[in-house]
């Protein structure tokens, strides 16, 4: 259904202390567009994201089974550089985390760990991840300030450009809009859409009306279950399973 | 009684026990403080002892304390701020983590004068280090991982995962993550370990005993391998084995130590302060 697939997703489940958090999932990630994955708290979505990218390797603790491919290269294969992945899958969190140090330091934290030391490249960096968060205009003046001390919309878009300095294939946001208000999110939205032009997004929104907005496809999950999968218009506006019908229009989460 | 009676009572009560707390120390201070510093000038702190150490200054006691310190810290703070990263950031659980972390629990607990016996038996007789600075340092080195250990791995584990969720999450391997983020933010934590660790360290007088510590040696050491003296066994010795010493110079000699540690106390302080300043959590 999706033309070119940029991740492919099979029959993925897994499994954390006995408990099967994510069943048989199969779907495909198409590339420059938004992939919307939605459904009810509990519904393996951010577990998702994590397997995409290999987060959940930190934790150890899962059994993963399927296949998610990238480029049609299994990201779990034996010759994948870990390290490598992330940089090309990036990721944002729903609680923005500035890490420690000023602003231009978090922009420039993950080119810096590849190996780059050009201050002219860092900066050509900077400026570009800014402008692609739309968060340049507002800080260009302030970048040696500390990022602790930006407005909480401000630190969400200084997140999403911190991973877009890797200059990433894919970017993965797990409600990254949860705690920022309408206007710096309706922001994040607007730059979400210049975004797709260059990368793949998969987004966890953090309510339906986002889904529904910003959907080039979605994904609904409720309880470890890929209940449907299609465009956005499709399952928004005419879902094929009663319980997203449900969800969607409001029934129940 | 109405409850704002035993509200009252009982704060009131809960501040005298605090007062209780610091009395002694006031006391301590106090008490060495008015005896001592009338001993204390500059060839006091100059000067070799003489006159079987009656008169004269505790120089030699003072440089071998500073160099103890410094051994001490140079031998236990890389391999306690070592075992502290492998145990929160590297280790899971398993039997090996849980035979360290007992190990660990189970050294803090061993009286220091069994520490002295231990350094003696392997740093000075069969490793034939002598009874020198190395040997000393290396015994109260061991005496200190423990606390260096524990409060550092503490310090490291009171910095939230979500740094090193998002470090990963920027291509960052577990050891940039740790080296970038997670280390600085546990510096403050880790520095009261060392310095807490180095404190005892520089005042105690068992395990030194049979270690480094001279009786009387009125010079300084030349290299690692010379015995030395110290201020806690000075004092042991001027206090206990000496007849007829001056009590001014016992009072100066314990001043002197005081203030060696707490100066060492108020610069780790301050380093700390510092540090925590840049914190952002």
């Amino acid at each position: 259904m999706v033309e070119r697939p940029k991740i492919q997703i099979e029959d993925v489940s897994y499994s954390y202390e006995g408990k099967n958090v994510l069943r048989h999932a199969t779907l495909d990630i198409a590339e420059n567009a938004i992939t919307v994955v939605f459904g009810p708290a509990g519904g393996a979505k951010t577990t998702l994201l994590r397997l995409i990218n290999r987060l959940n390797d930190l934790v150890e603790l899962g059994d993963m089974s399927g296949r998610i491919m990238l480029n049609g290269e299994d990201v779990y294969g034996p010759r994948v550089d870990v390290s490598d992945l992330r940089r090309r899958v990036g990721m944002v969190f729903s609680l923005p985390l500035p890490l420690p140090g000023t602003i231009r330091d978090n922009v420039v934290y993950g080119p810096r760990l590849a190996g780059i030391r050009n201050r002219v490249r860092l900066d050509e960096i900077t400026v570009r991840s800014l402008g692609q968060a739309a968060l340049w205009d507002e800080v260009k003046d302030r970048l040696d300030e500390p990022a602790a001390a930006m407005s909480g919309g401000q630190q969400q878009r200084l997140c999403i450009a911190r991973s877009l300095a890797l200059e990433p294939e894919v970017l993965l946001l797990d409600e990254p809009t949860s705690g920022l208000d309408p206007l710096s999110t309706a922001k994040v939205e607007h730059s979400l859409q210049e975004l797709k032009e260059q990368y793949t997004i998969v987004i966890v929104p953090h309510n339906v009306q986002q889904g529904a907005r910003i959907a080039d496809y979605a994904a609904f999950f409720l309880m470890g279950d890929l209940v449907e999968f299609g465009t956005g218009r499709q399952v928004f506006t005419a879902p094929q399973d009663s319980r997203t019908e449900d969800y969607v229009t409001g029934r129940f989460g | 009684m109405n409850r704002y009676t035993v509200q009252k009572l009982g704060s009131g009560l809960l501040i005298l026990i605090s007062l209780i707390v610091i009395l002694p120390i006031l006391f301590v201070i106090g008490s060495i403080v008015v005896r001592g510093a009338s001993a204390i000038d500059w060839e006091f702190l100059t000067a070799m002892p003489r006159d079987g150490m009656k008169a004269g200054g505790i120089y030699p006691a003072i440089v071998g304390t500073v160099l103890l310190t410094l051994g001490t810290a140079v031998a236990a703070i890389p391999v306690g701020v070592g075992a502290a990263i492998y145990l929160s950031e590297y280790a899971g659980d398993n039997w090996l983590t849980r035979s360290i972390r007992l190990a660990i629990v189970n050294l803090s607990g061993i009286p220091s004068v069994v520490y002295g016996l231990f350094g003696m038996g392997l740093f000075v007789l069969f490793l034939q280090f002598g009874t020198s600075i190395l040997a000393g340092s290396l015994t109260l080195a061991i005496m200190t991982l423990p606390v260096v250990i524990s409060t550092s791995e503490e310090a490291l584990r009171a910095v939230p995962m979500e740094y090193r969720t998002v470090s990963a999450s920027l291509g960052g391997t577990r050891w940039q993550g740790i080296r970038q983020i997670v280390l600085p933010q546990a510096l403050p934590g880790i520095l009261t370990g060392v310095v807490l660790g180095l404190l005892r360290a520089a005042g105690e007088t068992a395990p030194i005993l049979f270690t480094v510590a001279a009786f009387y040696l009125p010079s300084l050491p030349s290299s690692l391998f010379d015995q030395t003296m110290a201020l806690p066994y000075h004092l042991y010795v001027i206090s206990t084995q000496v007849p007829g010493m001056p009590l001014q110079v016992q009072h100066g000699t314990a001043l002197v130590l005081l203030g060696v540690v707490l100066s060492m106390n108020i610069v780790a302080t301050l380093i700390r302060s510092h540090f925590r300043r840049k914190r952002t959590w």
